[in-house]
């Protein structure tokens, strides 16, 4: 029976699909969209291990070379300014490892956030699937291309004796903090640099300054009273709700706080766009 | 009931990326500024169609006269600026075959993928896979990747994945008919019997002969306006001469 196509499934409800411009009904919609966008974490799955196949296809280590630099720039990088600093290694490596691995994989997602959407320009034009997959994706993909530099964090804290403690425990908050935000700022970013294509270099720029005003190759002590200053600092906000749990047992209370505030101002405004503009979309790709 | 009910339906295009002023000077007919002062293109204007279950619908014109823009928005891909639209049914857009096409990927891949985009099951994935691996009789081509086809098997894959489930809404672009004569005379019955199977066919071509064939009804667009909407006799003209179809 080569020709005859498979039937429908019975039984199956028929979709029923309204839209009036009168009543757009834009916030049930949205949240549609996102529901929807969840429920298909493996189409998102599917499309981020492909993109990390095709990104580094008939290379012999993949992903793993982002590894083998991120080790190099490790010890380069811990050997020269533990000294410019006057720390002890044991004292600066552990945190440099945990800190530029944990930024990388932050300035990655911002970055890639930027064209989450343009990039899907084709399948956006030709399937009518939720937006939120799209921002899925670009997290997943992401976090998984982070996960290939966890070992080293762990080599790092066994050669210097590093116990995380406690501390540990809040992690999985952390983590949630940080999905919550990437989600928000791939969803954000990929809407505004969809409709205004300068963006995208912009936002470039303000990593880079963002990865010196932040401390990440600099510990928060060298700037004494300063540091309190820090909390103004969204990138630190989240940053820290990483690192914390794993080698400042646990960090302080301002930062968790911060961190969480920073979290629901960054959800409310990109929910906020995704509301009113997520119709608009299929238009800006 | 399979229904499509577009009322006052609008679609606009802005233009975002050309310079305002010189578009300006152009004054084409269809080009307007909205609220905003955006310069926006009015791809779909002011349209009124009613589908009903069993109806079989061509849509014609001019190239830019609003028949693809049409299609992806019964798809449900743009979103109205004014007006109504209703759909009620399951919907199969045989719009462009490549769309989530991975070249990276092999054929199997690319048929699990597609199973994702459309959301199926676990059970069902197994059946569209032996479904489409049977029909587009790539063998063992199907665990080589898609970059490495010819452009003849890249047909036979996305034709076979995209005709492999018989949805309740048919939405079609004219590629679907028009491959090689090679090609079409493996693709008529499977296409004869998708057709068949569904309760609301909307195709777009430019083809009279495949109008006359496959619809009962022709809905005629210039500048995205409907300009006539009728029996195909009414809106093409009696049939020229009675001849065999590829």
């Amino acid at each position: 029976m080569l020709d005859q196509p498979i039937p429908s499934p019975p039984g199956t409800a028929s979709p029923h699909r309204v839209f009036d411009a009168q009543q757009p009904e834009r916030l049930s919609r949205a949240f549609a969209d996102i529901r929807e966008g969840v429920e298909r974490w493996r189409l998102a799955w599917a499309l981020a291990r492909s993109d990390i196949r095709n990104r580094y296809r008939g290379s012999v280590l993949g992903p793993l070379w982002l590894t083998l630099s991120t080790a190099i720039m490790l010890l380069a990088m811990g050997f020269l300014y533990s000294r410019l600093f006057k720390l002890e290694l044991a004292n600066y490596l552990p945190w440099l490892a945990v800190s530029l691995i944990l930024w990388n994989m932050i300035s990655q997602v911002v970055g890639e956030a930027c064209t989450c959407l343009t990039s899907a320009e084709g399948v956006v034009q030709r399937f009518p699937l939720p937006y939120s997959l799209y921002a899925i994706r670009s997290v997943m993909r992401n976090m998984l291309i982070a996960a290939h530099n966890l070992p080293l964090i762990a080599i790092v804290l066994l050669i210097f004796g590093v116990a995380p403690g406690w501390g540990l425990l809040l992690l999985p908050f952390g983590l949630l903090l940080f999905t919550i935000n990437a989600l928000s700022v791939s969803l954000l970013l990929g809407m505004i640099c969809a409709r205004f294509r300068d963006v995208g270099p912009i936002m470039g720029s303000i990593v880079q300054i963002a990865f010196f005003v932040t401390p990440i190759i600099w510990k928060p002590e060298l700037i004494g009273e300063h540091s309190a200053l820090l909390l103004l600092n969204p990138f630190h906000a989240v940053l820290e709700s990483l690192r914390a749990p794993i080698i400042e047992h646990g960090g302080n209370a301002y930062a968790w706080l911060s961190a969480c505030i920073y979290t629901l101002i960054l959800a409310g405004i990109s929910g906020a766009f995704f509301v009113r503009f997520r119709d608009r979309l299929a238009f800006w790709v | 009931m399979t229904l499509i009910s577009l009322q006052n339906v609008a679609i606009e295009f802005p233009l975002y990326h050309f310079g305002a002023r010189s578009l300006k000077k152009r004054l084409l007919a269809r080009l307007k500024t909205d609220d905003s002062n955006r310069i926006v293109v009015a791809a779909l204007r002011d349209l009124n169609i009613e589908i009903r279950s069993g109806e079989r619908v061509g849509l014609v014109g001019h190239n830019g006269a609003g028949k693809s823009t049409l299609l992806r928005t019964m798809a449900g891909i743009y979103a109205p600026v004014a007006g109504r639209l209703e759909v009620q049914g399951s919907i199969g857009s045989l719009i462009d075959p490549s769309a989530g096409i991975d070249p990276e990927g092999t054929g199997i891949e690319n048929i699990r993928l597609h199973c994702l985009y459309r959301g199926l099951e676990r059970e069902a994935t197994d059946a569209f896979i032996e479904e489409v691996s049977a029909f587009s009789g790539l063998g063992e081509f199907l665990d080589v990747p898609v970059r490495g086809y010819s452009a003849g098997m890249s047909v036979r894959l996305s034709f076979a994945m995209a005709t492999a489930m018989t949805p309740e809404v048919l939405l079609m672009d004219e590629w679907f008919l028009a491959g090689d004569a090679d090609f079409m005379a493996t693709a008529e019955a499977r296409m004869t019997s998708l057709v068949g199977g569904a309760k609301i066919l909307v195709l777009a071509s430019h083809d009279h002969n495949i109008l006359r064939r496959w619809c009962s009804r022709i809905i005629r667009l210039d500048r995205g306006r409907i300009v006539a909407d009728g029996p195909v006799e009414d809106v093409l003209g009696p049939a020229a001469m009675p001849q065999a179809v590829a």
